[in-house]
């Protein structure tokens, strides 16, 4: 049998680009035109999909279009997407933040959002009052807050501050007060976005925990989004996976998240990017070798494994302290890793107007754990100014290894395999 | 929520992107009003916290506008006030005219204020012009009683004073008054979203506004002053608002039930006019603001 609980039908959001504000006017008139006469939004029709990194032909764009799904009683779904997919968009629609161009959003349960935690703190007031605030802006009353104050004043770990205004108190604190409040909303669907990105280690835990908790025994439906695919594993039991606006996969966690490391290996298949910025140095030729071998971009590198970069510039300018500098990025575009020549304390002096250079970089061990990963490598006049940038420059998927003689595969969720030399002595006391 | 069999419940609401044309959901309001008693409290208790003199600051300000005002008005321009002291005459007058020109200030800035908070969580806005308006509601009750003490000192110093039977329908005035200052509020706040311009306009308008509003001088004055020109002030629903008060207070000016419903048609129709366009504004001032 089942219960839907939410259903969303063809949701489309609209934004217009650029400046808003200039000509707004003129639009503003044109519309009510269009409408006197019985016609139809003249700027409803032309809108692109929502790629950055197009330019499009219109100033409106499509942040979601045509979204449908439904959701059951009791589900945590996963929404996934890469950043401008629209996942935002979505969820301010769902918490009514934002109403959508089209379509509609239907539902049998209070909705109340955890969007960013601490919203409408008042710095004067002291952490109790601030409690009764934020609670009755995320939509609960004095009562029910009531009821729940000491678990909330307990569960923030905040009691020796609980009178203090919020003002005196540390980020940390604020956000974990805040979150306490929003831990114990009880709608019946929750929206969550990226909230577990705040506090220490320790609160991370206790936040991830309840998030589990509130899910799993409250049966409560719960809607997160998140980068941290592993939090998203663990918590969801089905997924939906956003590009560009428009819902490209739906279905069990596992498969959903296959699905979206996916488009960012597709994403890491793209050719390097070229930027000159002062015409003082040429790229010549450049390769990548392992093990002396020649390797092209997207190959594969053991765990382990050193890579060697081989750069042939010519120099088009007189200039002192050319600066390199390699960026590792993860598939979500974390920085993994950050080489420059200084780490070597190598540095090229007074160059020459076409002069040709030769340089050699070498890695050490690279213990990355197995994922796709890219490199940026940038040129620079003593580590400030920019001459000249490769973004793309080289992609590659690091395997596992016998680096490693484990025969499970290393947590995925983890970034650095450190290697470690065990051993254990036996004392025998009998024997003395 | 209970169960539902196959779905059969229906829904408990719906996200559509135009609002119905005019839509005031009390109920929803209703089960916010611990968060509009929040907002209150929290308007109240923090404006002054970490200042020495505290609430006193409510005080100070129309005391000594007023001060100023007698001297200027009063002592330099000589304007009459009839048998009342000029003191009481304008403290009067700024005591109500301070209510509603703060709720307008106030709430005209609703959604340009709130943007980020707005943006975030979603609970019905109208919440917000509604604590505005509640909390200088208390503020105006506060100044009201430092006025109640000077009339006693007046009274007391030998000054014939009494106010008017009429008083007992300054309450009905009050609401209006502040019904004037959330519709006009709610348009300007709506219009702000789009064009930011008004705000520069609403901070010296008001000012003018004030002239026109004859509360430095009694209405009676102008209109044997300039004639032609009176209309200006004929047609200002506040002119006749601190006029009133002045006559149920004081017992000085004029008083017409004419005017009195003038105040309540204008009121109710600002109010109406206002909640429309904010609720318009509501739904998607978010992508404009």
């Amino acid at each position: 049998m089942e219960d839907i609980i939410l259903k969303a039908e063809n949701i489309s959001k609209q934004y217009r680009l650029g400046q808003v504000g200039t000509g707004t006017i003129s639009h503003d008139l044109n519309r009510w035109w269009h409408k006197l006469r019985g016609k139809e939004d003249p700027y409803l029709k032309i809108g692109d999909t929502n790629d950055r990194s197009t330019k499009g032909e219109s100033d409106y764009v499509w942040a979601l279009q045509d979204i449908n799904f439904e959701v059951e009683r009791g589900e945590v779904i996963g929404i996934i997407g890469k950043n401008g997919a629209g996942k935002s968009t979505l969820l301010k629609i769902l918490s009514k933040v934002a109403a959508p161009t089209t379509g509609s959003i239907k539902s049998r349960g209070r909705i109340a959002s955890l969007l960013e935690v601490g919203t409408g703190f008042h710095p004067e007031l002291t952490g109790r009052e601030n409690i009764f605030l934020n609670g009755a802006i995320l939509g609960m009353t004095k009562k029910e807050i009531a009821a729940k104050l000491d678990e909330i004043i307990d569960f923030s770990g905040c009691e020796r501050y609980i009178d203090t205004p919020v003002k005196r108190y540390s980020s940390g604190m604020t956000v974990r007060l805040a979150f306490a409040v929003a831990a114990f909303l009880e709608p019946e669907i929750l929206i969550i976005d990226e909230v577990l990105a705040v506090g220490d280690a320790e609160f991370q835990k206790k936040a991830l925990g309840k998030m589990q908790d509130i899910s799993r025994q409250g049966g409560r439906t719960v809607l997160f989004v998140s980068h941290n695919m592993a939090a998203v594993k663990s918590l969801c039991t089905r997924g939906i996976v956003l590009e560009h606006g428009k819902v490209v996969f739906e279905g069990g966690i596992e498969e959903s998240v296959d699905y979206y490391t996916e488009i960012f290996s597709k994403v890491f298949s793209d050719p390097p990017v070229y930027k000159d910025y002062s015409n003082k140095i040429e790229i010549l030729s450049f390769h990548v070798k392992v093990n002396d071998r020649i390797v092209k971009s997207g190959t594969s590198i053991l765990l382990g494994q050193k890579i060697k970069i081989i750069l042939n510039i010519l120099i088009k300018d007189d200039f002192d302290d050319l600066s390199i500098a390699i960026d590792i990025l993860d598939k979500n575009g974390g920085l993994m890793s950050h080489l420059t020549n200084e780490d070597d304390g190598f540095y090229s002096n007074k160059l020459k107007n076409k002069d040709c250079k030769i340089f050699e970089i070498e890695t050490s061990e690279l213990l990355f754990i197995p994922s796709s990963y890219s490199m940026n490598i940038w040129f620079g006049i003593g580590q400030v100014e920019g001459v000249y940038d490769i973004k793309n420059f080289f992609n590659f998927i690091i395997e596992q290894s016998a680096y490693t003689k484990r025969t499970k595969q290393l947590p995925s969720h983890s970034k650095v395999y450190l290697h470690s030399k065990w051993s254990v002595e036996i004392l025998n006391k009998d024997n003395d | 929520m209970n169960n539902s069999e196959n779905g059969a419940t229906p829904w408990l609401f719906e996200i559509t992107p135009k609002n119905k044309f005019f839509s005031l959901n009390l109920n929803e309001v209703w089960q916010y009003r611990d968060l509009l008693l929040l907002f209150v409290k929290r308007d109240i208790v923090t404006v002054y916290k970490q200042t020495v003199l505290g609430p006193l600051w409510y005080f100070i300000q129309p005391l000594f506008t007023s001060v100023i005002f007698t001297i200027i008005f009063n002592t330099v321009a000589g304007i009459v006030t009839g048998s009342v002291p000029p003191f009481l005459f304008n403290l009067a007058s700024i005591t109500v005219w301070n209510y509603f020109s703060s709720c307008l200030l106030a709430t005209s800035d609703t959604f340009k204020a709130n943007a980020g908070l707005f943006g975030k969580v979603y609970f019905p806005r109208i919440i917000m012009p509604l604590s505005i308006v509640l909390s200088n509601l208390i503020k105006f009750g506060l100044q009201l009683l430092i006025f109640v003490v000077f009339y006693i000192y007046f009274i007391v110093s030998g000054e014939s004073l009494s106010p008017n039977f009429t008083l007992l329908f300054f309450p009905v005035l009050v609401f209006l008054m502040g019904l004037l200052g959330l519709g006009l509020g709610m348009i300007i706040s709506s219009m702000v979203t789009k064009y930011r311009d008004l705000t520069y306009l609403v901070t010296f308008g008001i000012q003018l506004l004030m002239y026109i509003s004859a509360v430095n001088y009694p209405l009676a004055l102008i209109q044997e002053k300039m004639p032609d020109y009176s209309w200006i002030i004929d047609y200002n629903p506040m002119a006749y608002v601190i006029e009133i008060s002045r006559y149920m207070l004081l017992n000085t000016g004029s008083f017409s039930v004419g005017s009195f419903l003038y105040v309540g048609v204008v009121a109710v129709a600002v109010f109406f006019i206002g909640l429309l366009i904010f609720n318009k504004t509501e739904k998607t001032f978010i992508d404009t603001v």
